[in-house]
């Protein structure tokens, strides 16, 4: 009996190695036995509460969900746009630069410290959407009209996107006090999570749905795929690569809110520095072709938890500053390598020449 | 119709960028005038550099009798580039900060020909002194020496510090680092609990902070390289319930005297705040109004005069004075 | 080796998994002759070509060329590029952000010893051709077909004894073209063997001197254009001759009647990006016609413009009686048009998805994004037309790229089924599958039409054409100049009016 079951699960696990989602999974997995080797206190989570004298959670796990959720925002639309357009968007960081300005710059009006807002919030926060989906829509014609390779067409945004932010609000970092807005990014008083944890997972349901109740799925993968007998199949395949980069426009602008949220302002010059690599990063560790054609967002978004994971980590191990990178690139490449499909096929070749090995070894 | 919209885009983001990118003024009229040529960084670059190009351009004014025209870009050549149209413009005196400090020499030369007197401000460059007439810079090792100096004055029986590091490799970075590493190693009762770069950024600053609180190890100063990262910390702080500031249990430090970092000296969240004095204009207009009468600045390399401000005799006074 | 003989390949063969590509082919190139080498599909043109250059390594025969001592080993095109062989490819493989004259001798090591010598150089050949470009322009800005000349100029400046023109004149006008057969009537009298490709029976009747014939991978035999009237090299090319009507078996009783009142589609002067000229077409309720007419004759292009396949440019369209406007495919599909296209692979699968996805494609963009397909439902479709067209294929989930050529098109098909067509377009779908699916689809086609669906059948073959359809549109050269019907349907008809002008 415990022989079957042995054999299930061994076939059960070959199967999983064919599947998207075993590469980000097998990397999420090895940094928990790691850290769990390395100090088991790591994943230990308690409850205290804050300055304000509400109850919250915290522990590096609470720390590695909360920090991940504008990143696992961004690898949904990132996944999206990789899928339809075979490149990828990096002018992300650029626009959630330019994204939290417009939220400052609504909230706060000209002066740089209010104690009342200008606004309500959600008018801020939708003006912020209008805003970066225009933004996107902007790459979206560069890329699905004129043709324009994605990484070349989004370096416009990425170059230009933080003196835009920077013009938003003349130059100046406005910060707003108002105790609600700080909400978005941190905690909801009486609620021990962080409030970005639950803005990520509405996200991913969002998407969820909408990859259930429309076509956008088949849409998007028959255009990254065969763009060419995708319009012979009655598609418009710039109108869905188009799509795909507004709808990357709407992740920035709730990963932008979260991001002022948490600071109640944002440094125009270094919010997010870096993020359109990280989410790339996300979508190419979820073993999606960087080319475009089938994704999985499920894949992506874990993938970008484990890029989360990877900091934390670092940061808990006190690596030298200036190895701090060395340490990131080392990680990413052995990872990416190992998501590399030649690679996945080598090792589920060996894989099954040791399976049977093992099963008949249990047989013995 | 699709047409008529990707045009609209296209043109509303060329307007867009066309706003953002002209920033320069300067026709003027009148002999009596002073000419200067200004040559700055990008003011978005940041807070201080925002600040920077405020004050030249609140001194240089016409009623002080200045003729400014100004150029920004941060890339060097394009600086060398312009300082040479400056030279070809024949201005009385060009004001240099530099992106980069080489390269320089052949246009400061040809500007010394023209009898163009040539100022320095907040960035040195690799050339003979020779080629120009003064030079206005921070000291970012003293601002580093002024914020250790400080917290050694507190007299902590320990020192369990957080050292939060600008991005690698900066001036002010190295600067600032230098002198905690140095007193660091001097005293045993000094200890750094975590040095690790957040690159000038809050998040980055929380996640460390909010590292070692999960970590449960002991701090009771928090040395930020800038307010931002300060900033960041206190947060992770004020998620832990961890009290900060004047009679709190940990030392918060920050650097670049943002005004809103003041105010939260002046409310005793935080305990220090270092600055680092973007406002060269007065000194510069100082040399220029000597020069004018025949009188030679006294020495070459002028140090701007630096505080730093704790938070138990900060003034509102100071805020208004000194935040950026 | 005759004296004159610059190339000469003897029985040469070339096997692929499961196909032989070439058996036992010869092959003569001769000084300062244009020679062209026909065949439809499959004939194995390019794979001759490809050996000859040393892409594909043969496995077979040899190859002898003048000033070369016994047999000639091109292992690769470097190898070729030596033996004095050069290509021009129907795209153009040069770089369109480099100037022309570095086009002209990118990648030829030692050829260039400074630029000033390099632009000169290019300027001395470029003026020697009469090629109207200056050496220091931009490919890209060039013309195509100054383009084409500016590949055939490099390849003649490496002194090449043989040049291979693999279809240039595709995508060219025919001013364009004129221009080509102006520089290709220079090298030959230069003494150069050009090797040229096209599917253009014009063409070849205007610049040839000699004509090898391919089909089905064999030699059916070397000609001097002189002794090859028009209607004997189609009739070669397609394998049928003239007057043998025994193979035959004109299987009229299954073509059911149609009424020929009711007119489904009409199309009036209806021309397309892709070049071809305004011509006028109809079909009837439940009628099975087709285009016939050489590969490149254009038959394929008037079916894409009337799905609106390709951007169409002139003329107007009447559905059931009623003037539609069809600017794109989804336009065609609403009113009831199918369109399987010749290309499988490029624009037909979408080769990562599943069979199930490819299968219900069409008939989901028609009923709207907002209205997926519940998956039980999608797999209800799938799991019918798999069996109705008996697709061979592990499950609907296997991706269409994993299946057979013969599957993926009854896959292809089964979409369109699947969106109740009244009018259903099939460009070529049996090429390339085993004759027991080709029968299927053939009487697939003719169950079709009895439950009254129109349809527009493209083949290669024309027994299959014969055997289908009761109205044939011919096509040449991009032009309408014929349609046969009833007693008209015969090989003889067919191939005297694809080959047309003198006999």
């Amino acid at each position: 009996m415990p022989k079957t079951i042995k054999n299930k699960f061994v076939r059960g696990l070959s199967g999983l190695a064919h599947k998207q989602i075993f590469i980000p999974f097998v990397a999420l997995m090895l940094l928990v036995i790691i850290n769990l080797i390395a100090d088991p206190s790591f994943f230990s989570i308690t409850l205290g509460t804050n300055s304000a004298g509400y109850p919250v959670l915290s522990g590096n796990v609470v720390t590695i969900l909360n920090n991940a959720s504008e990143l696992a925002i961004l690898a949904i639309g990132m996944t999206l746009v990789t899928a339809a357009s075979g490149g990828q968007d990096i002018s992300v960081g650029a626009t959630i630069a330019i994204s939290g300005s417009v939220v400052l710059r609504v909230l706060c009006g000209t002066s740089t410290q209010v104690t009342t807002l200008q606004a309500p919030i959600i008018v801020a926060f939708l003006i912020s959407c209008v805003v970066s989906m225009f933004f996107g829509a902007f790459n979206g014609v560069l890329v699905a009209k004129f043709k324009i390779q994605p990484m070349v067409a989004t370096l416009i945004l990425f170059t230009a996107g933080r003196s835009i932010a920077a013009w938003i609000n003349n130059n100046r970092l406005p910060i707003v006090s108002d105790a609600t807005f700080g909400y978005f990014g941190n905690f909801i008083p009486g609620c021990p999570i962080p409030t970005p944890v639950f803005i990520a997972a509405a996200c991913m349901i969002v998407i969820a749905l909408v990859l259930k109740f429309t076509n956008l799925g088949l849409y998007v993968q028959s255009v990254g795929i065969n763009a060419q007998s995708s319009r012979l199949n009655g598609i418009n395949p710039a109108f869905i690569k188009f799509l795909t980069y507004v709808i990357l426009g709407l992740c920035v602008a709730v990963a932008a809110f979260i991001k002022v949220s948490r600071n109640a302002t944002i440094n125009y010059s270094v919010v997010a520095k870096d993020i359109e690599m990280d989410a790339i990063l996300a979508v190419a560790l979820g073993g999606n072709a960087l080319s475009g054609g089938k994704f999985s967002i499920s894949s992506s978004v874990i993938g970008a938890y484990v890029i989360q994971f990877l900091t934390t980590t670092l940061y808990s191990f006190r690596v030298q500053s200036d190895a701090l990178s060395a340490y990131k690139a080392v990680v990413v490449i052995i990872l990416v390598v190992l998501s590399a499909p030649i690679v996945r096929e080598k090792l589920s070749e060996v894989w099954k020449k040791i399976a049977p090995k093992k099963a008949v070894k249990e047989a013995n | 119709m699709k047409k008529l919209i990707t045009l609209l885009l296209v043109l509303a983001l060329a307007v867009a960028m066309v706003a953002c990118g002209s920033a320069t003024d300067g026709d003027s009229d009148g002999d009596a005038l002073i000419k200067v040529g200004i040559i700055n960084n990008d003011p978005n670059e940041s807070g201080y550099r925002t600040a920077n190009d405020r004050d030249m351009k609140e001194t240089f004014t016409e009623e002080n009798g200045y003729d400014a025209s100004f150029f920004y870009s941060l890339r060097n050549e394009e600086q060398i580039a312009a300082a040479q149209t400056f030279v070809q413009e024949e201005v009385d005196y060009l004001l240099i900060s530099a992106a980069g400090t080489a390269g320089w020499d052949t246009v400061l030369q040809d500007a010394q020909a023209a009898g163009i007197q040539v100022i320095l401000f907040d960035r040195t460059i690799d050339a003979d002194d020779s080629l120009y007439v003064a030079s206005i810079v921070s000291d970012m090792a003293l601002e580093g020496k002024t914020a250790v100096d400080w917290l050694a004055g507190q007299g902590l029986s320990e020192y369990n510090i957080i050292h939060l590091q600008g991005v690698m490799g900066s001036a002010a970075q190295i600067g600032r680092t230098g002198a905690l590493d140095e007193m660091v190693a001097g005293n045993a009762n000094w200890k750094l609990v975590t040095q690790q770069t957040a690159e000038w950024n809050a998040e980055n600053a929380q996640q460390i902070v909010q590292s070692v609180i999960d970590s449960g190890e002991s701090f009771n100063v928090i040395y930020a390289e800038n307010d931002d990262m300060a900033r960041g910390a206190v947060a992770a702080l004020d998620n832990a319930n961890i009290s900060h500031g004047v009679g709190g249990d940990v030392i918060i430090m920050g650097f670049d005297c943002n005004k809103w970092a003041l105010e939260e000296l002046l409310a005793g969240n935080w305990n220090y705040d270092g600055q680092c004095n973007p406002f060269q204009a007065a000194y510069i207009d100082e040399i220029i109004k000597n020069l004018e009468n025949g009188v030679a600045p006294a020495q070459k390399v002028v140090i701007m005069e630096e505080k730093g401000f704790d938070a138990t005799t900060i003034t509102q006074e100071d805020v208004d004075n000194y935040g950026i | 080796m005759l004296k004159d003989v610059v190339l000469e390949m003897r029985g040469i063969c070339k096997y692929f998994p499961g196909v032989r590509a070439l058996e036992n082919v010869d092959f003569t190139l001769r000084e300062g002759e244009i020679h062209a080498l026909m065949g439809e599909n499959g004939a194995g043109k390019s794979t001759l070509i490809k050996v000859l250059t040393g892409v594909y390594p043969k496995d077979g025969g040899e190859i002898s060329i003048k000033g070369m001592e016994g047999n000639a080993v091109i292992k690769s095109p470097q190898d070729a590029q030596r033996a004095g062989i050069s290509t021009v490819y129907q795209e153009i493989s040069l770089c369109p952000n480099l100037t022309v004259a570095e086009n002209m001798y990118i990648g030829r090591t030692g050829a260039i010893t400074s630029w000033r010598k390099m632009n000169s150089g290019a300027r001395r050949l470029l003026e020697n051709l009469g090629i109207p470009a200056s050496p220091s322009q931009q490919l890209g800005s060039c013309s195509i077909a100054v383009q084409q000349m500016v590949a055939i100029a490099r390849a003649v400046d490496m002194d090449c004894k043989v040049l291979i023109l693999d279809e240039p004149t595709s995508s060219l006008d025919e001013q364009e073209v004129a221009k080509l057969f102006k520089l290709m009537l220079d090298l030959k009298n230069k003494g150069v063997g050009i090797v040229f490709v096209t599917h253009f029976l014009e063409q070849v009747y205007e610049v040839c001197d000699r004509i090898t014939v391919l089909r089905d991978g064999k030699l059916v035999g070397e000609y001097v254009i002189e002794e090859l009237p028009r209607v004997q090299l189609v009739s070669k090319m397609l394998g049928k001759e003239l007057g043998d009507l025994e193979t035959i078996e004109k299987k009229t009783v299954e073509k059911e009647t149609y009424n020929e009142t009711e007119t489904v589609l009409k199309a009036e002067g209806l021309c397309s990006a892709a070049g071809i000229k305004p011509f006028d077409f109809h079909i009837d309720r439940g009628e099975v016609n087709g285009f016939t007419g050489l590969l490149g004759s254009g038959r394929s292009e008037c079916v894409r413009a009337i799905f609106g396949a390709d951007h169409v440019t002139g003329g107007t369209l009447t559905i059931d009686g009623k003037k539609a406007r069809i600017a794109k495919p989804l336009d065609a599909m609403k009113r009831g048009i199918g369109y399987l296209p010749e290309d499988r692979k490029q624009d037909g699968i979408i080769g990562d998805l599943s069979v199930r996805e490819n299968i219900i494609l069409a008939l989901q963009v028609m009923k709207g994004f907002f209205r997926p397909f519940s998956r039980a439902q999608a797999e209800a479709f799938a799991d019918e037309y798999i069996k109705l067209l008996d697709i061979k294929t592990a499950s609907a989930d296997t991706p269409i790229k994993s299946l057979s050529g013969g599957n993926q098109q009854k896959v292809i098909l089964a979409r369109w089924l699947l969106t109740h067509p009244k009018y259903l377009i099939l460009d070529e779908p049996t090429r390339g599958i085993d004759i027991g699916t080709k029968v299927e689809i053939q009487k697939l086609v003719l169950k079709l039409a009895g439950e009254g669906t129109s349809v527009t059948f493209i083949s290669s073959e024309l027994d299959e054409m014969l055997r289908t359809c009761s109205r044939l549109i011919v096509m040449r050269d991009r032009r309408v100049v014929g349609e046969l019907k009833g007693e008209e349907l015969t090989q003889d008809k067919i191939m005297t009016t694809i080959a047309g002008g003198d006999m």
